[in-house]
């Protein structure tokens, strides 16, 4: 069995107001080191596909369809 | 006329909608649930708010799957009226029928209130009429209603005059304070190219009888009802 590991972030140009209220946050608790933050989603999805070529087609495709909306995010995954 | 009202599991503002079609306006308006595959002989669909599967995911990311929007699709593209209205507005953009996304406020705050609304043009189904100068008061209920397309779609909807409102101060001016959620250009709503699908994210349906304070939205049912009645509507029957 195989497992996807998909990030989806929100896209540069698109306003992030929970990263920006993280980000002041953290530089309140004294992280002064902190610069901007980006606030995003983890999915895990099982996979019974034994083809790798495959499995990445599939969550590929997925991604762009429904898991992601790619007008405001960005995906990335790896499949393990 | 007859509506169809879009039923999703967590739609909330179904029944406001349904009320005003047939009270208010004594239009016949039906419940369509998502699980079905046909509008039937509809006018119009009217997408409604709410929550519909709970927002997981996104807001609107799962219903725009659900069976009764591929019939929405199809209405769309033969030429049916088709309003969104707050979650109804954020499946139409997920669906790919308008273009942008919502999401989350600026503030972080789920905003419930009444905000004013100038209407940027008269030329579509859903604004022909009201008056140039005439604000609606009409109430937002959102937590994720701040509107945003690339600079190029933004320049597109303002050439082709495809906003249809903006938020504005009681003095009718679109400034950042009157800006609830963050939107690109205060843009509350907009319709798509070929001017049969609109959204915006307040509530006409909540602004239609003087009991609840403001029947400002009424003039955007009247505008609806008037294209359909001129007939220039090729409503798919």
């Amino acid at each position: 069995m195989m497992k996807a590991k998909i990030i989806i972030t929100p896209k540069k140009a698109v306003l992030d107001p929970q990263g920006k209220t993280v980000q002041t946050a953290l530089a309140h608790m004294g992280y002064t080191d902190v610069g901007a933050v980006h606030v995003g989603k983890y999915i895990e999805i099982e996979l019974n596909e034994t083809d790798r070529e495959k499995a990445r087609t599939q969550i590929d495709d997925a991604c762009h369809k429904i898991l992601s909306n790619p007008v405001i995010e960005d995906y990335r995954f790896e499949i393990e | 006329m007859n509506f169809a009202v879009l039923q999703f599991p967590a739609s909330n503002c179904d029944q406001d909608a349904v009320h005003v079609l047939r009270n208010v306006f004594g239009h016949s308006a039906r419940l369509v649930w998502h699980k079905e595959a046909a509008l039937g002989e509809v006018d119009a669909v009217v997408v409604p708010g709410g929550f519909s599967y709970g927002d997981y995911l996104r807001t609107g990311a799962i219903a725009r799957f659900s069976p009764v929007m591929q019939a929405v699709q199809q209405f769309a593209a033969n030429g049916g009226l088709v309003l969104g209205i707050c979650n109804g507005f954020q499946i139409l953009c997920e669906a790919g029928l308008l273009p942008g996304a919502l999401i989350r406020n600026r503030s972080l705050q789920f905003r419930c209130e009444h905000i004013f609304l100038k209407t940027a043009t008269s030329d579509s189904p859903f604004t022909n009429q009201i008056p140039a100068d005439k604000l609606l008061r009409v109430p937002i209920a959102h937590g994720e209603g701040c509107y945003f397309a690339d600079e190029a779609m933004l320049q597109t909807l303002r050439s082709e005059n495809r906003v249809l409102w903006r938020y504005v101060n009681a003095q009718g001016e679109p400034v950042e304070t009157a800006n609830p959620n963050g939107s690109l250009d205060n843009i509350a709503g907009i319709c798509n190219e070929k001017r049969n699908v609109a959204g915006l994210m307040p509530h006409p349906e909540r602004a239609s009888e003087a009991l609840l304070g403001s029947e400002d939205g009424r003039l955007i049912f009247t505008s609806l009802l008037h294209a359909l009645d001129s007939g220039k509507v090729a409503a798919l029957k």
